[in-house]
């Protein structure tokens, strides 16, 4: 028996043609436009056919980016708003965590509120004088109780309003993004509470942001892209491949915003479509480097591409902390060198370096540069911490005078779970004796 | 919608703890407070008296005494009724964020206005009654048992409208500016100030079309005419059509009430 059954729904929003966003009545009823005018021009697909059950007693995620139809899909289960076509079932008294306080009246008392939001969602107000101890205790507004709504600060406003929603005591509750209400304390109470009804059988159903919260709390999850099912399932499954979806975009955007606009680059190209091969022919350096300020040297040897590689194999812009990645110089001497070496060089958007090194100062003597080559610098784990990153490469001679030298023109983005700070991560590990006691290190 | 109407009244504890914010929120922080509720309808029935006994005595004829009463009798039903309209049209747009996130029935609010403007009426009753003492007015104690049938008529009528008038202004702001200059006219199309006796007969047809007509006419019956009330047949009439209205208005909320989240 499912809590939530949701079958091929699909909304449509109504968009009126420009002429309707300034039309009035008075125009509508002169050009006899009335009912025309009521029937839109256009139409906006939120959701496309969406399917899937909750089972009774489960907790429910629910991601996808902004505009996804992630909060249509939660605004058709609360029953605000109907399904163009499909059908939502929903078994039991459902409370929607929508907007906290959104029918708080900013004049009267928040003892008043209470009862009338309560009575709002549906609580009779015996329920309400029963729970209302509760709900003042849950938000932590004891002193506060009977001055007017208005007198609070945003942080109580919004403890109360969920105080209220979550003692409605729902057998399915949905929960839109608003966990992120008070600090911390509050914050884990509130996830306190999300557990405490998940014990006691109700149905969650979690409409987040926050991964990390469905990956630790949720039975299940499901992944909405453009009003589409896009995964369903397991949620470290799920938002793994979500993950990665993010990534692929945010590579494309990356690697857009480093070529500039006009015309997708040849490197571009190579990434989209996930070709392994590198060379992807000689490249143009007008093309490629549209930075020339950023570029220098005496160009007796040229580094004709450069390009990271992931652990994916592929030329990527976005890395996770600590994963491998390589990074690739192609590199043509325009005569025959004895004298050169190569460096790299990685900076943080504040300018700072957080790593550089060459063939020299690795201690590698240079023999021969004949004609074209690649160079790779393999790094086994790019332990850098979460941010934006740049790079520099260049060849050069043993002086340091350069050949080529290539100033931040790639920039790359790391990726992390965890919310350690600083430049670098090095490889560490806890442990603990005597009376100390701390898991999941 | 009748299953709509069945579930309203579900809501009848919300309804009563909102029209009781109502009468508290908007009387907060002033000083005079819900003393404002009585001032408010005796400084207009003031102004009236003023202009009308004062500044054109003959306005109305000499045998329509005391006037103010007269005044009284129609004005104070009137303000409920226009009041009630005028934040009906209001009232769906400035709830909005309750109707796109919490679910109710939106009709809710609409009608919250209404029975706001009836407790405010009530409020302006004990005005009514020291007048009537002062002035020494006879009233028939069967006759002020019509009062409440009328006071029902009224209300039927104008929830009807209310709920129109608030479905229509979701879509069409415009009903706000077209209802203010709409309830001017239709004061002056209602026997308030003069009465429907002074009326040309051609006029007094057009009148009567007007279902306020017969409200005012039948308070003024009651509260003001010496001798036994004469309305009742009027009375059934206006309270069919006041019926009609009602479910006019509430058939037209029900079938816009799926658009509200959207277009508020």
């Amino acid at each position: 028996m499912s809590a939530i059954a949701v079958r091929d729904v699909h909304k449509l929003y109504r968009r009126y043609g420009r002429r309707k966003q300034f039309a009035t009545l008075k125009s509508a009823i002169l050009s006899g436009s009335v009912l025309r005018d009521l029937h839109p021009d256009a139409v906006f697909e939120a959701l496309k056919g969406v399917s899937f059950d909750v089972a009774k007693g489960k907790t429910f995620g629910i991601v996808g980016r902004n505009g996804s139809g992630k909060s249509t899909m939660l605004k058709l289960i609360a029953g605000i708003g109907k399904p163009t076509s499909g059908t939502v079932r929903v078994d039991g008294r459902v409370s929607a965590l929508i907007e906290l306080g959104a029918g708080f009246h900013p004049e009267i008392s928040g003892r008043e509120n209470v009862y009338i939001n309560g009575l709002m969602l549906g609580l009779t107000r015996r329920e309400i004088a029963r729970r209302f101890d509760e709900i003042v205790r849950f938000a932590e507004l004891e002193e506060f109780i009977d001055a007017p709504v208005k007198t609070y600060s945003s942080g109580m406003y919004m403890r109360l309003g969920f105080a209220v929603a979550i003692n409605v005591d729902p057998d399915v509750l949905l929960v839109d993004e608003v966990l992120a209400v008070g600090d911390e304390a509050f914050t884990h109470k509130c996830l306190d509470k999300l557990a405490d009804l998940r014990r006691r059988g109700r149905t969650v159903l979690l409409v987040t942001h926050s991964l990390d919260l469905v990956t630790r709390f949720c039975d299940e999850a499901l992944w909405l892209d453009g009003g589409v099912v896009k995964a369903k399932g397991d949620p470290k499954r799920v938002i793994d491949a979500y993950l990665m979806d993010v990534a692929r975009t945010e590579n494309q955007a990356l690697a857009r915003a480093e070529d500039g606009p006009e015309g997708p680059p040849l490197r571009d190209a190579a990434v989209r479509e996930g070709g392994a091969n590198l060379q992807v022919g000689p490249p143009e350096p007008e093309d490629m480097f549209k930075a020339a300020e950023g570029r220098w040297g005496s160009r007796e040897a040229e580094i004709t591409a450069v390009a990271m590689i992931g652990a994916s194999g592929q030329p990527a812009h976005l890395f996770q902390s600590g994963e491998r990645v390589e990074i690739r110089l192609h590199v043509r001497a325009n005569q025959r060198l004895r004298d050169f070496a190569f460096g790299v060089g990685i900076f943080n958007t504040e300018g700072v370096c957080c790593y550089g090194t060459n063939t020299l100062i690795d201690g590698g003597v240079a023999g021969e540069l004949i004609g074209e080559g690649l160079v790779v610098v393999a790094i086994d784990g790019l332990s850098l911490v979460e941010g934006t990153y740049k790079l520099d490469v260049a060849v050069h001679r043993q002086d340091g005078v350069p050949y080529d030298y290539h100033r931040q023109l790639y920039t790359f983005r790391i990726t992390s779970r965890q919310k350690d700070v600083g430049i670098f991560r090095p490889p560490h590990r806890w442990s603990f004796s005597g009376g100390i006691r701390i898991s999941g290190l | 919608m009748l299953a709509s109407l069945r579930h309203l009244l579900k809501y009848r504890a919300l309804i009563s703890s909102l029209v009781a914010r109502e009468l508290k929120a908007r009387y907060r922080a002033s000083v005079l407070g819900v003393v404002w509720s009585f001032v408010n309808p005796l400084l207009l029935l003031l102004i009236y008296t003023f202009v009308f006994t004062v500044v054109m005595p003959a306005a109305h004829p000499p045998e329509l005494q005391p006037f103010a009463l007269f005044l009284f009798a129609g004005i104070l039903p009137w303000t409920w009724f226009s009041s009630s309209l005028m934040e009906s049209a209001n009232v769906l747009i400035a709830g909005g964020n309750l109707i796109k996130k919490v679910l109710f029935p939106a009709e809710v609010l609409p009608i919250v206005s209404v029975l706001a403007g009836l407790v405010h009426f009530c409020f302006g009753l004990p005005i009514l009654v020291v007048f009537l003492i002062y002035y020494r007015v006879p009233v028939a104690l069967t006759d002020l048992l019509w009062f409440p049938l009328i006071v029902l008529i009224q209300l039927v009528l104008t929830t009807g409208l209310a709920l129109l008038v608030s479905a229509l202004t979701v879509h069409f702001r415009d009903v706000r500016d077209l209802l203010a200059n709409l309830l001017t006219l239709w004061f002056f199309a209602t026997p308030i100030i003069y009465p429907i006796s002074q009326a040309p007969g051609r006029v007094r047809q057009i009148l009567n079309l007007n279902p306020f007509t017969h409200l005012a006419v039948a308070y003024q019956d009651v509260l003001f005419r010496p001798g036994p009330f004469t309305q009742g047949t009027r009375l059934l009439a206006v309270g069919i059509a006041s019926a009609v209205v009602f479910f006019i208005g509430y058939f037209v909320f029900d079938r816009l009430r799926d658009t509200f989240a959207e277009e508020v």
